[in-house]
């Protein structure tokens, strides 16, 4: 018998919410939340924190059920700037976290290749950090957010608008899947393979975490901005 | 998926017999029904039939090799002899398999069974890359487009597209920049041959 699902209420405990899917736990430092909450709810440990609770809520339903889509009322309430430091905590962790992590296992990886097959593996994750990093840094950093924060403080510029947005998680997903399907089926099986075993499971983590990343991004970020746009001045 | 069956024999009382022991088993359809080999090949493409079940006693002098182009031209295709009469043993020698005239009913579903699961060219065909999708894959690792590539191997950009798709399906593979470190490990390309980018 499957096991009954702990409720996303601000009355449930958070150290019930966090044992039930191990994947909310990564979501505790985005929010700014430390450790030793102890059995408080999630309500308390978000008042203390100063983190919305309906956002934080919302954040974890994606995270356990990807169909999940909230209401356009649950939509208008929500603390967007709250919203926006959350996706700059994420951002912060894959560039300074995952991929270096990554990226030392690839090294080891890349040697052990020699001259044949190393430079161009090299290359391809090059390729692929670039295109991360353009869209995380210079794209979603220093074009999107300035002009929702614009737009939260009532300015409003013709130069942008939200549904020029880039739905660039997908790619950078495709290629990260590609990479590991190299390091698992076509890279020589005799070339470090407990390693190549460990970095495509760290790989499949983090494709997991970039598809609820987009998720929150279209299903929160996107539809509340739009609404917004059309709000009368 | 249901095998589609053709059984090319000249006896209506055998043909008819044997469509009626293959249609009762749920995984078979017989598509079609002929009494001589005529224009046998292009009759397999339009029915896209994966088995072929034909009495060797039709294919005189002027059908030598018949067989063994069909599995050329079809390499998903099983061909099967129903042997009506007395032959030389040696002219069995191109076909998957073989149903005899007094076969009774439970040996032919027996066999039928056999031939089915014995699928292999179509599995082989479903991971392994044509020699057409190694070309479009070689194309998209050197940075063309689907447009050039269409013009230069004189298909149609669908085409190109419906190729790239089953490429992508066969080896997991999505982007180009993946695909390229594909095409070098599997010594489809040199680095030479790349545009430095």
């Amino acid at each position: 018998m499957p096991k009954k699902k702990t409720p996303f209420s601000k009355d449930t405990k958070l150290s019930e919410l966090m044992t039930d899917d191990r994947r909310l736990l990564q979501l505790l430092p985005r929010f700014g939340i430390g450790l030793g909450f102890g059995d408080r709810s999630v309500e308390q440990v978000c008042e203390m924190n100063h983190v919305s609770t309906s956002l934080f809520l919302m954040i974890c339903e994606i995270y356990s059920d990807s169909s999940f889509k909230p209401g356009q009322s649950e939509l208008r309430h929500i603390d967007m700037g709250n919203l926006l430091s959350y996706l700059k905590a994420s951002h912060q962790y894959y560039l300074d976290e995952r991929f270096p992590h990554i990226e030392e296992h690839l090294q080891h990886i890349i040697e052990a290749c020699g001259q044949k097959f190393g430079p161009m593996l090299s290359h391809f994750y090059d390729e692929y950090k670039r295109e991360v990093m353009r869209h995380i840094q210079y794209y979603e950093e220093e074009v999107v957010f300035p002009y929702i924060e614009a737009l939260l403080k009532g300015q409003r510029t013709d130069s942008y608008k939200i549904d020029e947005f880039e739905h660039n998680h997908t790619n950078i997903q495709d290629v990260l899947d590609d990479m590991m399907n190299i390091l698992l089926k076509y890279l020589p099986g005799d070339i470090l393979p407990k390693e190549r075993i460990e970095i495509s499971l760290d790989i499949m983590e983090l494709s997991d975490d970039l598809n609820r990343h987009s998720l929150i991004e279209e299903r929160i970020l996107i539809p509340y901005v739009e609404l917004l746009e059309n709000a009368q001045p | 998926m249901r095998n589609r069956v053709i059984i090319c024999e000249a006896s209506e009382i055998v043909a008819i017999g044997l469509a009626e022991i293959i249609d009762s088993m749920a995984q078979f359809d017989v598509v079609l029904r002929l009494d001589s080999p005529e224009h046998l090949s292009e009759k397999i493409l339009s029915t896209d039939a994966n088995l072929l079940i034909i009495d060797p006693a039709l294919l005189g002098f002027q059908y030598k090799d018949f067989i063994s182009h069909l599995n050329k031209e079809h390499p998903r295709l099983a061909v099967v002899a129903l042997v009506t009469t007395c032959l030389d043993h040696s002219c069995l020698l191109p076909y998957s398999g073989v149903i005899e005239i007094n076969d009774n009913r439970a040996k032919i579903i027996a066999k039928m069974n056999e031939f089915a699961q014995n699928d292999s060219p179509k599995k082989n065909e479903d991971v392994e890359l044509s020699k057409r999708e190694i070309d479009v894959l070689v194309a998209v690792a050197k940075g063309m487009m689907n447009k050039e590539i269409a013009d230069q191997m004189n298909i149609s950009i669908h085409t190109v597209i419906s190729h790239r798709k089953n490429i992508t399906r066969k080896t997991g593979i999505k982007s180009v920049s993946g695909l390229t470190v594909y095409a070098l490990l599997n010594n489809l390309i040199k680095e030479e041959e790349l545009i430095s980018c």
